[in-house]
């Protein structure tokens, strides 16, 4: 094919460049400054799709980000296709990969397409009646087919090989648009000097000044005015001018989302992103988004050949594409006169069918019969012939009571369509301002704004173009704090025209399918069958009927959709209400959306100042919150139930080494610290002296165990507290919350240490002969340093906070060094240890040791409803004290009810058999279903040191039960258990001391 | 995106900010003291007000300080903000107006 619908001259594309892509397979050119859509006619190309219900040969109808059908798929290279892209604003790019959609086998031959025969099935809300019953078939039989059958393209399966940025950015005005009143506005607000950021979603700014024919502005022609004035807010240092944006959300606060596309047109981006999201806080907003063209709404309007009246002459001015060698353009006003003469202009036989009386009609009418153009007026729209392409056009004759006379077929291979305007008003809406009716213009006007904003132009219904160029000018100055005006001479517009929902017609209307959305597969039909079943507000019938759903979001379907349900329930229109529009205007990509988020920067990992040391030594991570934690330390040939035993034996055996700088840390400071810490905790903290640690248990208000962690007294006015690993931000937020809010006469600071401490555990009988050489400033003996002491010294000379603490139940010591001298003061103690064979440990053994010892773990034995009491935990309460945190609630009847669930040691009559965590725990297996639940198994372990496996549970008045036998569920049913002590290992904690 | 208005910081984005609930539940002075009813009222029952509503706010990822505003719930509007202990300038009447 070589463009033999190309213009010999004229248009807005670079003939010194051809561009060449395929489309279905055909290599087909075009130029430079062609979209797919004006190069796809260029060619003869108009049947490009299937519609979504009835899968009815469909054409490109728009040359804008309206067009409902040409969807296509489109591939620019391995990783970079989408589908669902619209023919007519993806711009022309070499070696463009495209295809159409929603056929099977081929877009001309498509078996589906045996749907439009059985059309009466498909009627409003079929998605509703048809898969109702029998219940059987829901999951089988209906869903595939809904799956199957909704949505057009195909989504793309590998992952997306281009980068997308954001940013964000802040300007006094925001311009949104740039055809006429957007440029103008932009003139003004940029001339007081504030920052102005203005944004089209076209490759070109100029909006409809683009396709002007005799327009001119102040003498000059259009584009020329374009061009100086882009030349003038280009020059200006306070203007940032963004083609290929798209404003696709409005915000709270004028917050305003819009995308950039950055090198889709590209052939090579050199690394540049794809698309860019801004994120933009505006001073003042301007919407100058102009107006969409309405279809005109009669049998087969949907067919290949058929545009909007506008669209085609947008094709012949800007692109210099005839959609037809003989076009008959039906409308019922007079912007399609223009498009008529230009069309005859530039060479096509033009026919005009005007359902307006002759009488209705202006100066239009007279220019294009002087033009050429036969123009019929009070003629309706009956239908169209032909499937793949129209045919033919059939017209007849009404008079005003709505008689319809002979009819009559004007042959055609081109159809433009014009029903009138609507204001563009979805940024407006989605604004939350609020929209009033305008009679007159047929239109819902931008009324109340509800943010700093004014919609101006023809998205305020004014579509003559002087007036719109100084209504923008004002609009921008004022936006920018100015009074300043300007007077601009322009051409006159031909604008104004009758409101029609459905032409008239002398047809069976039962067989008559006149398009409303022609995305949705939406007919006339649909929207009267929704009213006669009930449904009466718009924003019902659009979920019905799906009108207006999709990529439309009503934009060339909302106001036919509106008079239809209006005229049927025989209403005023404003009465039924507008859709309300949502965000985004048109179709966003997710990759906009997610931009850097993605891979490494999906979610952040932490890692502690010792992990590159425990990846070099074969250690497999966990994920602990945000952490990625040494999990077990396996030797070659070791599983990880082999690494854990040995792991597990040589910390009680010899000496064990953890990084445990994960546990959150929290300084508290002031001359207060104790105070608070005493209300924030349920120990007491007053007495306790300053080098002692103690076990804190922290409580939410309403009782529960919050957190827990040990806590060092540094100094009289300052301790080190310590949290788990996933509780520390929240147990800082917490302290917060109390300190700035309930108590803030206490003189306390709060700050987060988590990350300036590592901290080295060094667990196991020779754990002290394994440090004793790298410590100084501190006496290490068991008299001088007890457990439960902390001292401050030097180990390997680097600071320390030294805790004698222990969560194995062995000697052992919790070395804080600054975050630097982690791995350091890790690799000494590695080689003092290894004649006593130190072994590197991870989560998995450290669970077992403090398992084997009784220890609870917040979030594993506590779930949020769990007391001290209930884990045994009651002594740590300060009896003596007044109040802390959760005390009041300690008394609540519920707490102190029996029956409650506490925490008890579960012995599997099978040694060997390890208990499934979070199982069931029954007194009879045998009752009947459903059994009395007694609670749940929370930590179960192989245990190399007791030798045999050990569980802890929590079971109703589990402590009353020691020594009873219990049932707890299996994978295949249910083992006895005996209910033992908790503490498994070293129960008289002789170990901890030596 | 709203704007939130920190008492410290000024006019920030929305995502700086956590909400806490209902402003003005003060902890009550003995907490031993009160009934089981009034603690479970200051324990778990919350104003759901269609409309102006007092909460507590933090600037989370920006001061770190909490304090208290009026919002509107139905329209999401702050009507303003205010530091811990103090009182709003406007009534809740006068906030809806
Ligand atoms: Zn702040």
């Amino acid at each position: 094919m070589a463009q033999h619908f190309r213009l010999p001259s004229g248009g807005r594309i670079d003939r010194s460049k051809p561009v060449s892509f395929t489309f279905n397979g055909s290599k087909i050119e075009g130029y430079q400054g062609d979209t797919l859509a004006s190069a796809l006619l260029a060619n003869g190309v108009h049947f490009v799709g299937r519609s979504f219900k009835y899968h009815r040969p469909r054409g490109i109808m728009s040359h804008g980000s309206d067009e409902p059908s040409a969807l296509l798929s489109v591939s620019r290279g391995p990783g970079r296709t989408d589908p669902n892209n619209r023919a007519s604003v993806v711009e022309l790019r070499e070696g463009l990969v495209t295809k159409s959609q929603n056929h099977w086998p081929s877009l001309n031959f498509d078996v589906g397409a045996v749907n439009d025969l059985f059309s009466p099935v498909f009627v409003a809300g079929f998605y509703y009646k048809t898969f109702m019953w029998p219940r059987s078939f829901w999951d089988k039989v209906y869903e595939p087919f809904i799956r199957a059958a909704a949505g057009l393209g195909v989504a793309p399966d590998v992952p997306d090989a281009d980068r997308y940025a954001n940013r964000h950015a802040h300007c006094d005005v925001l311009v949104v648009g740039m055809g006429p009143t957007g440029l103008a506005a932009a003139l003004a607000a940029s001339e007081t000097g504030k920052r102005v950021i203005v944004a089209d979603e076209q490759a070109e700014p100029g909006g409809s000044l683009l396709h002007a024919s005799e327009e001119t502005i102040d003498g000059k022609p259009a584009a020329e005015w374009v061009k100086e004035t882009l030349a003038v807010l280009d020059a200006r240092e306070n203007v940032i001018l963004l083609p290929r944006t798209t404003v696709f959300g409005y915000y709270n606060h004028n917050h305003v989302a819009m995308t950039e596309r950055v090198t889709d047109h590209v052939v090579d981006p050199k690394g540049a992103p794809r698309e860019r999201l801004w994120q933009v806080r505006a001073g003042h907003v301007v919407i100058a988004a102009g107006s969409l063209e309405r279809p005109l709404v009669f049998a087969d309007n949907d067919r290949p050949g058929v545009l909007l009246a506008e669209s085609v002459r947008v094709f012949v001015n800007r692109y210099g594409v005839l959609p037809g060698r003989k076009i008959v353009f039906a409308t019922s006003g007079a912007s399609a006169y223009q498009a008529a003469v230009d069309a005859k202009r530039a060479g096509a036989h033009v026919t005009i069918s005007d359902l307006r009386l002759e009488a209705d009609c202006g100066p239009e009418l007279a220019k294009a019969r002087a033009a050429g153009v036969e123009v019929l007026t009070a003629h309706t729209v009956i239908g169209t012939v032909g499937a793949k392409r129209v045919k033919g056009l059939i017209v007849a004759p009404v008079t005003g009571a709505g008689a319809i006379g002979p009819r009559r077929t004007l042959d055609c291979d081109c159809v433009g369509i014009s029903g009138g305007w609507t204001p563009t008003v979805h940024l407006f809406s989605q604004s939350r301002g609020k929209l009033a009716y305008d009679e007159a213009l047929d239109a819902f006007l931008p009324g109340t704004s509800a943010q700093a904003e004014t919609t101006v132009g023809a998205s305020h219904g004014d579509y003559d173009l002087a007036r719109c160029l100084t209504a923008g000018y004002a609009a921008g100055a004022k936006a920018a704090g100015s009074a300043a005006t300007a007077r601009f001479e322009a051409t006159p517009t031909l604008k104004g025209f009758q409101p029609v929902r459905v032409m008239p017609t002398d047809a069976n209307p039962a067989k008559v399918r006149a398009f409303i959305d022609f995305q949705n597969d939406v007919t006339a039909k649909d929207i009267k069958l929704a009213v006669r079943e009930g449904f009466q507000s718009i924003e019902h019938v659009k979920r019905y009927t799906t009108t207006g759903m999709a990529t439309d979001q009503g934009k060339m379907s909302n106001m036919n959709a509106l008079g239809i349900v209006a005229g049927q329930l025989d209403r005023p229109l404003p009465s039924v209400g507008t859709t309300t529009f949502r965000p985004p205007y048109t179709p966003t990509t997710f990759g906009a959306l997610v931009g850097p988020a993605r891979d490494a920067l999906f979610d952040p990992i932490r890692t502690t100042p010792i992990h590159d040391w425990a990846v070099e030594h074969g250690a497999k991570f966990e994920p602990v919150s945000l952490w990625r934690r040494a999990w077990y330390f396996p030797k070659a040939g070791e599983d990880m139930h082999a690494a854990v035993a040995r792991e597990c034996k040589a910390v009680r055996d010899g000496v064990g080494v953890f990084d445990a700088s994960t546990l959150g840390k929290i300084e508290v400071v002031g001359p207060d610290a104790a105070e608070f810490m005493n209300r924030m905790y349920v120990n007491p903290w007053l007495k306790l002296e300053p080098g002692k640690c103690r076990y804190g248990l922290m409580l939410k208000e309403d009782g529960y165990i919050m957190d827990d962690g040990v806590v060092a007294r540094v100094a009289q006015d300052r301790f080190h507290v310590t949290t788990t690993t996933g509780g520390a931000a929240r147990v800082l937020n917490h302290m917060e919350d109390y300190l700035q809010t309930e108590w803030p006469d206490l003189n306390v600071f709060l700050t987060s240490i988590t990350e300036e401490w590592a901290v080295i555990a060094v667990q196991g009988p020779k754990a002290r002969e394994t440090i004793a050489p790298l410590v100084s400033d501190i006496d290490l003996s068991p008299e001088a340093f007890p457990h439960m002491a902390m001292r401050e010294g030097r180990i390997c000379g680097a600071p320390t906070r030294l805790f004698r603490v222990s969560f194995t139940g062995e000697l052992g010591f919790e070395i804080n060094v600054p975050a630097d001298y982690g791995r350091a003061v890790w690799e000494a103690i590695y080689e003092s240890g290894r004649k006593f064979g130190i072994t590197p440990y991870g989560t998995e053994t450290m669970h077992v040791l403090r398992a084997e010892k009784g220890y609870i773990i917040v979030g594993q034995e506590t779930d949020g409803t769990v007391t001290p009491d209930d884990v045994g935990l009651a002594g740590m309460i300060a009896k003596a004290k007044a109040d802390f945190v959760g005390k009041r609630s300690l008394a609540r009847q519920d707490l102190v009810a029996s029956g409650r669930k506490q925490l008890v040691g579960l012995f599997a009559d099978d040694p060997s058999l390890v208990l499934e965590e979070g199982a069931q725990v029954v007194a009879d297996p045998n009752q009947p279903i459903p059994m009395k639940m007694l609670g749940h198994v929370t930590s179960s372990y192989d245990s190399p040191n007791v030798g045999r496996s050990i569980a802890l549970a929590v079971v109703a008045d589990g402590r009353a039960l020691m020594g009873t036998s219990l049932f707890v569920t299996t994978p295949g049913g249910f083992t006895r258990v005996s209910v033992v002590d908790p503490v498994f290992f070293d129960a008289k904690g002789e170990r901890i001391n030596a | 995106m709203l704007l939130i208005d920190c008492p410290c910081c000024g006019l920030r984005p929305e995502t700086e900010f956590r909400c806490g609930g209902q402003a003005h539940v003060a902890r009550p002075e003995k907490p031993v003291d009160v009934g089981d009813q009034d603690w479970s009222e200051y324990l778990f029952v919350r104003a759901n007000p269609r409309g102006v509503h007092a909460e507590r706010w933090i600037h989370q990822h920006g001061c770190g300080r909490w304090f208290n505003a009026l919002r509107d719930t139905v329209s999401d509007r702050f009507v303003e903000t205010y530091p811990m202990g103090g009182k709003p300038k406007s009534t809740t009447t006068e906030a809806r107006a």
